[in-house]
């Protein structure tokens, strides 16, 4: 029987770590309260509910907060198990899955931020390593029209948030992701094709601006 | 039918410690391969493509990398024995999280206190200290972070354990003084068979921790 006991998402709506946990939730058709949090000015509750990382996306499920956003997808996975699995079943296929989605979390951000705020032979070696890395997950893909297989699965949510992030690399970078991955950016428009990614995501142009506006005041800040 | 397990590993890995760990707790036999860092097998290359890393255990051919995931695999697989993840999804995400919590910060503070001198090495150690502290909050009065039986937490952080001695000598701390409970913790899991037959002695880890500490600082 379906979970009905509050749950609240502590988020920001420009995290691709609190998007993850939003297209779960929408994936298991879970209600749930959102509350948006300004991370300058963090809120008593999330100090409760994440004293040790002080970092959203941090979900409260029965009162207990769940922290770090692949472990909360493990975790809605795991209670709302009746519908869309987004883990395999098998052992094998499973490893193979955290193994992927803790390739995306190793990679992706930090070098994504090195070609945001480098410049010169550094942002070059951070860019090619970044396209490494996007082909290598496309060799994982495979003809498959996701990771997850026929359906949307663990790795499909752990990466499509940066799919918000693509035109920023690609701007500070100087190259089309079309060109570079075209596999990639046509699994990332199928997953868009699904209403749990689609009304899930912000507005790309929004998170573009957004990106800018951190970058030229990062830089600034040097 | 009979399973071929083989785990590529290095003697002083933590890594690789966690599931020599693992697979004892279940009693599963298995064929241990020593790799060289500096020279890596073809097995490895072949089984690890993307990271080139050890620990990689290969279950009937088929090979699991990066060592929680492992250990995970393990318990999953072998799940009639000795359970390292709690059966409450809460409880299994709060283990998930503090076993993360041992690898972002325990392993990369460590490394720090154990290869920087100086500034650097005062502000990783302060830090590490810290985290510890926060790491002997979360065990409170029990034996175990996994309760009254060794769980995954356990075996994620134990190997960190023959570290202790170095964290002391290179950064003038005491463990014993800063994180009593944390010591009592250690020598309470190194009495198990299952810990003690998977890491080696401390002190062969100190002399070899020490040797690349001068070899890093004479760079």
């Amino acid at each position: 029987m379906a979970d009905s006991s509050k749950v609240t998402l502590l988020d920001s709506w420009y995290s691709p770590f609190g998007m993850r946990v939003r297209i779960a939730l929408a994936q298991k058709e879970i209600e749930y309260e959102y509350k948006e949090e300004n991370l300058s000015d963090k809120s008593p509750l999330l100090l409760q509910m994440n004293p040790v990382k002080k970092q959203i996306p941090v979900l409260i499920h029965r009162g207990k907060p769940v922290c770090e956003s692949l472990i909360i997808v493990q975790y809605i996975d795991e209670v709302w198990n009746q519908k869309s699995p987004l883990l395999p079943s098998d052992p094998y296929q499973r490893a193979r899955a955290r193994f992927w989605a803790d390739f995306v979390d190793q990679k992706i951000y930090s070098l994504g931020k090195q070609v945001w705020l480098s410049t010169g032979e550094a942002q070059e070696a951070a860019k090619k390593e970044l396209l490494d890395t996007f082909k290598l997950l496309e060799g994982e893909l495979g003809q498959k029209p996701y990771f997850g297989g026929e359906t949307l699965g663990f790795v499909d949510v752990a990466l499509i948030p940066f799919y918000t992030w693509f035109s920023s690399f690609e701007h500070c970078g100087n190259f089309t992701m079309v060109e570079e991955c075209p596999k990639l950016v046509a699994w990332a428009h199928k997953c868009m094709e699904k209403e749990s990614v689609s009304k899930t995501l912000p507005d790309l142009k929004k998170v573009f601006d957004f990106l800018m506006d951190f970058i030229k005041k990062q830089k600034a800040n040097k | 039918m009979a399973d071929e397990v083989i785990l590529l590993g290095f003697w002083s890995s933590p890594f690789a410690m966690r599931v020599k760990i693992a697979l004892a707790e279940k009693g599963v036999e298995y064929e241990y391969r020593e790799e060289n860092r500096f020279d890596k097998s073809p097995l490895l290359l072949e089984m690890n493509p993307v990271k080139k890393q050890i620990p990689v255990l290969i279950h009937n051919g088929k090979p699991i990398c990066e060592s929680t995931i492992i250990v995970q695999y393990i318990d999953e697989v072998w799940k009639n024995e000795s359970p390292l993840l709690p059966s409450d999804p809460h409880e299994r995400a709060q283990a998930r999280f503090w076993s993360d919590f041992v690898d972002t910060k325990i392993y990369w503070l460590g490394r720090q206190v154990w290869l920087s001198i100086g500034e650097d090495l005062e502000a990783a150690k302060v830090e590490l200290i810290r985290c510890f502290k926060l790491l002997e909050r979360e065990l409170g009065d029990k034996p175990y972070f996994g309760g009254e039986t060794f769980g995954f937490v356990d075996v994620s952080l134990i190997p960190f354990s023959n570290w202790f001695y170095g964290y002391e000598q290179w950064g003038d701390l005491s463990m014993e003084a800063e994180c009593p409970k944390l010591v009592d913790w250690a020598h309470r899991c190194r009495k198990k068979e299952s810990v003690s037959q998977s890491i080696p002695d401390q002190q062969k880890i100190y002399e070899f921790l020490t040797e690349i500490r001068k070899k890093h600082s004479s760079k």
